[in-house]
C-alpha cells in the first residue's frame, strides 16, 4: 500500500518541468522532498492533483495499486489524494464549514445525508487542536486571513478529510516559529499507520518538527539523492551545490 | 481546461415549465387598438376616467419610439399586433382556492403556492394570464384594516385612496411600456396599510402565464400609511413557447411619513419572455423604500427600480441579483432621486454572466444642488463565467451641491481556473465548485431575501454543469 510515482514526465508547452520523477511513499511513512526554488518540487504536487496546466508526457501515480492519471481532480481527492497548496485560493462568500461540508458531502453516496450535528462537533474539535478560532468557520475561505491562517486552514482540511495520501506543498513557507510548530503538531498527530505524507520543502526547518523517514532531493525535475533525515541536515548546513555536482557527474 | 467549451452549465427552470388547456371566458384578440382596450374596459366595468386614461395612454404608447437608442435592439423582435392583450375567465378573484377552476388551482399547487400562504404569508394574490384567480388576506390582517386586492376591485372599492396615488408615482408617459401598461393593464395588487400598523407577515403576489403568444400587463398600487410596515412578494413563472411572451409591468409604490416598504421579486420567466417593467416609489419624510430584486429568467429584462426621496431623511434602497445564460440579457439598475435635505440612497448589485449570457447595469443617482446632507453609496459586482460573458456598467451619477456625499465601487470578476481546482482537489465536483462559487458570489444578498425565498434562490441559482468527462 503506497503512493507511487513512476518516471513521471511533465511540461508546460514546450518545456519540460518533470524529466521522469520515481519515489514510493509507503503508508505510515513520512517523505520529504528538498529541491531548490524551480527544481519542480510544485510542480510534480500539483501533476499529482490533476491541475490541467501541464501536459503529462509519461509515466505513471498510483495510489495502492491504482492509476489515478486517468481520473479528474476531485475524483483523485476522493481517492485519498490531498494537497495542501503552497498559495491556498480565496473563495469568497463559503464559510469554512460549508466548504468542508460540501467536500465532505460529496464523499457520501448520493442519498446520504451529511450528520450536520456530528459534524460541527469534529469541526470544533480539530479547530481547537489546531488553535484555529472558532469563529472562522462562518469566515469565508482563505479570504482575508494572514499566511499563517491560511497554512492552518489547510491542515485543517486535511484533518476533517483524512486522506490516505497528503502531499504538503511548502506548508512551512510564510510561518514564523510559533505557526510552524502549531502547523507542525497538527501534522504530527495525523501520522497515521494508514496514512502517507510527502512534504515539500525548500528549508529544513519544517523537518526538526516534522521528522521524515526518507528525505528526496530533487534537481532539475528529477529525483537525484535519496537518504534519511541526516541528508537534509547536511542540505541545511552545505546547501545543494554538492548534490547539483554529484548529479551532473553521474549523468 | 478551456473554460470556454469545456463548461455546459444548466439551470433547473424546469418549474415552471408545464401548461394545462383552459377555457377562455373573455379574449381580446389579438394585436392592439382602441377597440381592444374598449374591449377591456367593458369585460371590467370600468369607471370612465380609467377608460379615458387608457385611451390616452395607447395614444402616448403608439406615439412613444421603441428605446432602441439606448437600449436593446431585441426589443424590435417584440411584434405588437401578433400578441393577445387580455384573457381571463372572469374578473372577480375566488376567496378559497377550493373555488378556484380546477387546472388554475393545480397549476398553483405545482407551483406550491397554496403551501407557501399556509406556512408564512399574510395574503396571497394568484394571478393567472390577465386576472387574480384567487385573493385572499388572513383574517387577523384584514382586521388591522389592511386592504390587499386585485387593482381592478381596488379602484372600484376604494377610488378615493386609489385614484390620488394611481400613475402619480410612475407617469403614463415615463417610458413606451409605461404607456403600454397604463392602456391595457389588469390584475396586479391594491394594497392600503393604515397609520402605524406593521404587517408582520409578508404579503405576496404570484404572476403566472399560461397562454401562448400573451402579454401580461399587472398593474400594482402599494401606499403604506404613516408608521406602517409591509414587505411585499412576489413571483412569476410561465412555461416555454416558441413564441414571443410579453410581460410589462408597472408597481407604484407611496410610503407616507415613516412608513417602510420592503417589496421583493424573484423573476424566472421562461427564456421567450420580454419582461419590461417600471418600477418606482415615492418615500416621504423618514419612510424607506426598499426593492430587493432578483432576475434569473426571461430573454431580455429592462427593469430600473428606482426611489423618489420627496421627504427629509427619507431613504431608498435597491438590492439586485441578475443572472445572465446564453442567450439572456438582463438589463437591469437602479433609480435614485433625492428631492430633500439628509436624505440617503444604497445601491449593491450584483451579476452573474453565463456562456452568451450580458448583464448591464445602468444606474442613475441624482442630488440636485439646493440639497444638504445627502448620501448615496453604490456598488456594483459583476462575475464572468465564460470569456463569452459580457457585462456592461454606465452609470450616471449627478451629485451637486455641497455637503452631500457619493460612494461608487465597481468590480468585475471572473471565476479562476485555480479556484476551481482548489474547490476540486477537496473532492467537490467541477460543477459543485462552479455553483458553491457562484452562490458564494451573491451570498451577502441573497441574505437579505427572506428566508422562505433565499432557499428557493440558492436552488435556482445551482447550476448544473457538465465537464468534458462523463
Amino acid at each position: 500500500m503506497s503512493l507511487l510515482i513512476q518516471n513521471l514526465r511533465a511540461s508546460i508547452g514546450e518545456r519540460e518541468i518533470l524529466k521522469g520523477v520515481s519515489l514510493e511513499v509507503p503508508k505510515g511513512e513520512v517523505h520529504a522532498i528538498m529541491g531548490k526554488n524551480g527544481s519542480g518540487k510544485s510542480t510534480l504536487a500539483k501533476v499529482m492533483a490533476g491541475h490541467p496546466t501541464y501536459e503529462l508526457t509519461s509515466g505513471d501515480v498510483l495510489l495502492d495499486g491504482e492509476s489515478i492519471l486517468e481520473m479528474e481532480p476531485d475524483e483523485r481527492a476522493r481517492a485519498g489524494l490531498f494537497l495542501a497548496f503552497q498559495y491556498p485560493m480565496e473563495v469568497p462568500g463559503v464559510t469554512i464549514a460549508n466548504f468542508l461540508r460540501a467536500a465532505l458531502q460529496a464523499r457520501l453516496p448520493e442519498a446520504e445525508e451529511l450528520d450536520a450535528v456530528a459534524y460541527y462537533q469534529r469541526l470544533y474539535a480539530k479547530m481547537d487542536a489546531l488553535k484555529v478560532p472558532r469563529e472562522f468557520t462562518s469566515r469565508s475561505v482563505n479570504e482575508g486571513f494572514s499566511g499563517g491562517e491560511k497554512k492552518r486552514c489547510e491542515i485543517l482540511q486535511l484533518a476533517m478529510l483524512e486522506p490516505a495520501y497528503a502531499v504538503l506543498d511548502e506548508t512551512d513557507s510564510g510561518l514564523d516559529i510559533d505557526a510552524l510548530k502549531v502547523v507542525a503538531e497538527g501534522v504530527n498527530a495525523l501520522r497515521a499507520p494508514d496514512r502517507g505524507f510527502l512534504v515539500i520543502t525548500h528549508y529544513q526547518r519544517l523537518l526538526n518538527h516534522v521528522v521524515p523517514d526518507v528525505v528526496h532531493v530533487m534537481v532539475d525535475g528529477r529525483i537525484v539523492r535519496s537518504g534519511d533525515k541526516e541528508l537534509a541536515l547536511r542540505l541545511e548546513a552545505e546547501g545543494y551545490d554538492w548534490v547539483e555536482r554529484e548529479a551532473a557527474l553521474a549523468a | 481546461m478551456n473554460t470556454e467549451t469545456k463548461h455546459d452549465i444548466a439551470i433547473d427552470r424546469s418549474i415552471g415549465d408545464f401548461r394545462y388547456d383552459i377555457d377562455y371566458e373573455f379574449d381580446a384578440g389579438t394585436g392592439l387598438s382602441e377597440r381592444t382596450i374598449n374591449y377591456i374596459s367593458d369585460v371590467k366595468g370600468d369607471p370612465d376616467w380609467i377608460r379615458e386614461f387608457r385611451l390616452d395612454a395607447y395614444r402616448k404608447f403608439i406615439d412613444k419610439p421603441m428605446p432602441t437608442h439606448w437600449a436593446s435592439h431585441d426589443l424590435d423582435n417584440i411584434v405588437f399586433d401578433k400578441i393577445r392583450y387580455y384573457l381571463s375567465q372572469g374578473t372577480t378573484p375566488k376567496r378559497s382556492w377550493d373555488e378556484v377552476p380546477e387546472n388554475v388551482k393545480r397549476t398553483f399547487e405545482r407551483l406550491g403556492i397554496p403551501e407557501q400562504e399556509r406556512k408564512f404569508l399574510a395574503g396571497v394574490e394568484a394571478q393567472f394570464d390577465s386576472e387574480a384567480a384567487y385573493s385572499n388576506i388572513k383574517k387577523a390582517v384584514g382586521e388591522q384594516g389592511v386592504i390587499f386586492v386585485g387593482s381592478t376591485e381596488g379602484l372600484h372599492k376604494h377610488p378615493e385612496i386609489f385614484r390620488r396615488w394611481f400613475g402619480k408615482v410612475i407617469p403614463t408617459g415615463d417610458n413606451k411600456f409605461s404607456a403600454l401598461n397604463s392602456a391595457v393593464f389588469s390584475g396586479g395588487s391594491f394594497i392600503y396599510v393604515p397609520p402605524g400598523v406593521k404587517v408582520k407577515h409578508p404579503l405576496q403576489a404570484y404572476f403566472r402565464i399560461n397562454a401562448e403568444s400573451f402579454g401580461q400587463f399587472e398593474r400594482t398600487l402599494i401606499i403604506a400609511d404613516e408608521g406602517s410596515e409591509v414587505m411585499y412578494m412576489e413571483g412569476c413563472t410561465a412555461p416555454k413557447f416558441e413564441t414571443t411572451t410579453l410581460h410589462s409591468a408597472v408597481v407604484e409604490l407611496v410610503a407616507l411619513p415613516g412608513a417602510k416598504i420592503q417589496y421583493v421579486t424573484v423573476q424566472n420567466w421562461s427564456p421567450n419572455v420580454f419582461n419590461l417593467v417600471t418600477k418606482r416609489g415615492l418615500a416621504h419624510e423618514e419612510a424607506e423604500i426598499k426593492w430587493i430584486d432578483c432576475n434569473i429568467g426571461s430573454r431580455l429584462t429592462m427593469k430600473y427600480p428606482g426611489v423618489v426621496m420627496r421627504g427629509r431623511k427619507a431613504r431608498g434602497e435597491v438590492i439586485s441579483i441578475a443572472l445572465a445564460s446564453d442567450g439572456q440579457h438582463q438589463d437591469t439598475g437602479a433609480k435614485m432621486i433625492h428631492a430633500a435635505d439628509e436624505t440617503t440612497s444604497n445601491i449593491v448589485s450584483k451579476s452573474i454572466s453565463i456562456g452568451t449570457g450580458r448583464a448591464t447595469y445602468r444606474g442613475l443617482v441624482h442630488v440636485p444642488k439646493h440639497l444638504k446632507g445627502c448620501k448615496n453609496n453604490t456598488e456594483c459586482d459583476a462575475l464572468l463565467i465564460n470569456a463569452h460573458s459580457r457585462t456592461d456598467t454606465y452609470p450616471t451619477i449627478s451629485v451637486r451641491g455641497q455637503g452631500n456625499a457619493c460612494q461608487h465601487e465597481a468590480s468585475v470578476s471572473q471565476i479562476s481556473e485555480e479556484e476551481i481546482f482548489y474547490m476540486q482537489q477537496r473532492g467537490i465536483s467541477e460543477g459543485a465548485a462552479m455553483s458553491l462559487a457562484v452562490n458564494g458570489f451573491v451570498n451577502d444578498l441573497v441574505q437579505q431575501f427572506p428566508m422562505e425565498y433565499s432557499v428557493e434562490l440558492k436552488r435556482l441559482i445551482d447550476l448544473e454543469m457538465e465537464g468534458s468527462v462523463g
